[in-house]
């Protein structure tokens, strides 16, 4: 059945149509336009047709771009893990806030998973107007294909504006999905976003080309402007519990049996392994000189409280899991403190860490790239400093 | 068994430079390579055509050089190649490329797999993998470090996926797409056999006038919902390096603690 809907009411048979087809699938049988299998939905007849006779359930970009007006609001998907909220989301909902205040519209929080009645409550806290709650069963574990087709529809028929999801693997991999079925614009990992005061679109700056370079990516004429933002990037806000909003039950898009991705099984890894959540981390390289020395790191940071991180050099001597990989191959971190041991902070590495609030670097040799981007830095053998440091900390901290 | 494998070609350089008056990034001149993901993709696919019979195919999009990295592939071992290619590309985002490629994987037929890298070293943004799944209706996993169990005949994939708080075991539906990591294999060095077979093996471009249902406007930059209209440099680190010297150990890692515990993180 062809997705492309013909009012014949409308339809003055002008055969328009049939000429803006790029495939042939219109044509006219008594002054009428006609349909057939051979549509695949492109949009390209909507434009025209002078008098509206032509509808598809996917706007494409000319449908989209005749009704930006009709766009409004600020969206957050709050993403959750075994019912806790993300602490991306966290920070979501303070950006959220902050532009909808500055377009002066409503923001709203997506929840979606089974039993987190108390993240709508929570979302309101940290800002939401509006919560679109949708608890099920099937949504428990994330999922590409539920998530994406609940928020779909949700987009479709509530219109948001501005749609932000977090940088997270959960995250990225739901807003791809969702932007490429509704055609719009998904700027991914962005680290500034802000309204543009004239034309009151979102300016999405992110970094491209391992950190060299900052891009600013607009979208004019498809909605929702959709981007996810770095993890770590902004402000946490401060919780609200008096706030009041809305929370409106939605039912998921998917029944059971449509849903063919299971989630059999997850293996949680201790924190130390959570770089995109830690606040500290403390990272071992060739420095460090096997696995047995990746104990003087993993010291250090537990007695923070940190993950263990490491270069590409050590995760491809098989001295540390590639989980632990920071950089250009493994994963872009950001957090208050990183600790460099025995790293030489080869370009690849620095794109992965060079945006740490406090960079800390503990090398033998003086020359190491590593220092260039560093607040403090010791030169001399990571076994002799690093547990000393952890016993200055030890002492300092009483712990 | 049919996989095909989405690659795309790099620069193998941080040294970015910017055209002032397109905005948009120079890539002649600078030496390009297979986008290290992408290797681990070529890799997997491979792997599986050995263990499971079929074709691997290797697609890209990309200017008329793109065709060195394609010629590289079937130097690994990839049986077929194909070359997406034309001005009406050109300028794609991340959703025009995953329509693109899209289109042309429809064209190619049936299939069982598509891999692709998590995402490319240049652009980072991850989004063409679920983007071309989404255009193709089906299954899309990304993250893949491992694939479990694969079973052609019934149409199941099991594959561990690498997330932030560890890792996840998932079973899915073929034909799938799946992104992967760096972890799930060591990709193979190209073979002077191979490398002979990919010197004579004529790879096709396809253009727009190729792809069987392209809307135009939706390719290219034209069909691009995003638009770059600032590059600018990063900020620069803040302050400058307080590089900690004592008589001993001890002594600097003791201030340099004080150091840190006067930053208010701890």
């Amino acid at each position: 059945m062809p997705l492309l809907e013909i009012d014949k009411d409308k339809c003055i048979g002008c055969g328009g149509c049939v000429e803006a087809c790029p495939l042939g699938a219109l044509s006219l049988v008594d002054n009428l336009a006609v349909v057939d299998e051979k549509c695949t939905a492109c949009g390209a007849c909507l434009l025209a047709c002078p008098v509206h006779a032509l509808n598809l359930p996917e706007a494409g970009p000319q449908e989209a771009a005749k009704d930006l007006a009709a766009y409004s609001g600020v969206w957050v998907w709050v993403e959750q893990f075994h019912g806790k909220t993300g602490s991306i989301s966290v920070e979501m909902l303070g950006q959220g806030r902050r532009l909808a205040d500055s377009r002066k519209v409503a923001l709203t929080a997506c929840v979606l998973g089974h039993n987190v009645e108390h993240i709508t409550k929570e979302a309101i806290s940290f800002g939401a107007d509006r919560v679109f709650w949708v608890d099920d069963p099937t949504l428990a574990a994330y999922s590409t294909a539920p998530y994406a087709s609940t928020l779909i529809n949700l987009v479709r028929e509530y219109k948001p504006e501005i749609f932000l999801m977090g940088a997270s693997s959960r995250g990225r991999d739901l807003a791809g999905s969702v932007a490429s079925v509704l055609y719009t614009g998904l700027t991914a990992d962005c680290t500034g976003l802000e309204i543009d005061p004239e034309k009151g679109l979102l300016l999405q700056t992110r970094p491209a080309f391992g950190g060299n370079i900052m891009a600013t990516i607009i979208c004019p004429n498809n909605r929702p402007q959709m981007a996810t933002v770095r993890h770590r990037v902004f402000e946490m806000p401060v919780a609200d519990l008096k706030r009041q909003g809305q929370v409106i039950p939605i039912k998921t898009a998917m029944s059971a049996e449509q849903i063919t991705t299971h989630v059999v099984d997850s293996i949680l890894e201790k924190d130390e392994v959570n770089l995109a959540d830690a606040r500290i981390i403390v990272s071992g390289g060739r420095g460090v000189g096997g696995p047995a020395g990746f104990e003087t790191i993993r010291k250090l940071a537990e007695l923070l409280g940190g993950a263990v991180g490491s270069s590409r050099s050590a995760v491809d001597a098989g001295w540390i899991s590639y989980a632990h990989q920071v950089g250009q191959t493994g994963r872009t971190v950001r957090p208050d403190l990183y600790i460099a041991c025995g790293i030489s902070g080869q370009i690849q590495h620095l794109a992965g860490m060079k945006t740490s609030r406090v960079i800390v670097a503990i090398n033998k040799n003086p020359e190491a790239p590593i220092f260039n981007v560093a607040n403090y830095g010791i030169v001399g053998d990571l076994f002799q400093i690093v547990p000393a440091l952890t016993e200055q900390f030890k002492n300092k901290l009483h712990k | 068994m049919n996989i095909i494998v989405c690659i795309k070609q790099v620069p193998d350089t941080t040294d970015v430079k910017i055209n002032p008056e397109t905005n948009t990034l120079i890539r002649e001149g600078v030496s390009s390579i297979i986008n290290p993901f992408d290797m681990y993709a070529i890799e997997e696919g491979l792997r599986l055509k050995e263990k499971f019979g079929g074709k691997v195919t290797v697609i890209s999009l990309g200017p008329p050089q793109s065709i060195k990295a394609l010629k590289e592939a079937v130097g690994m071992g990839a049986d077929e190649a194909i070359q997406l290619s034309d001005r009406a590309f050109a300028g794609s985002d991340s959703w025009a490329t995953s329509y693109t490629l899209a289109l042309a994987i429809k064209k190619l037929g049936k299939f069982d797999i598509i891999l692709c890298g998590k995402q490319a070293i240049d652009g980072d943004t991850g989004q063409v993998g679920p983007g071309i799944a989404s255009q193709l209706g089906i299954t899309q996993l990304t993250y893949v470090f491992k694939i479990i169990k694969l079973e052609p005949e019934i149409g199941k994939i099991t594959v561990e996926r690498l997330l932030e708080e560890g890792r996840e075991i998932v079973e899915a539906r073929l034909p799938a797409l799946l992104t992967v990591v760096k972890d799930i294999n060591q990709p193979r060095a190209a073979t002077l056999f191979h490398m002979r077979r990919a010197s004579s093996l004529q790879i096709p471009t396809w253009t727009a006038a190729d792809l069987p249902g392209a809307d135009l406007s939706k390719l290219g930059l034209k069909g691009s919902p995003t638009q770059v209209i600032k590059i600018s440099s990063p900020p620069k680190r803040e302050g400058v390096l307080d590089l900690i010297k004592a008589d001993s150990a001890e002594q600097s890692a003791a201030i340099l603690a004080d150091k840190i515990i006067a930053e208010k993180i701890l």
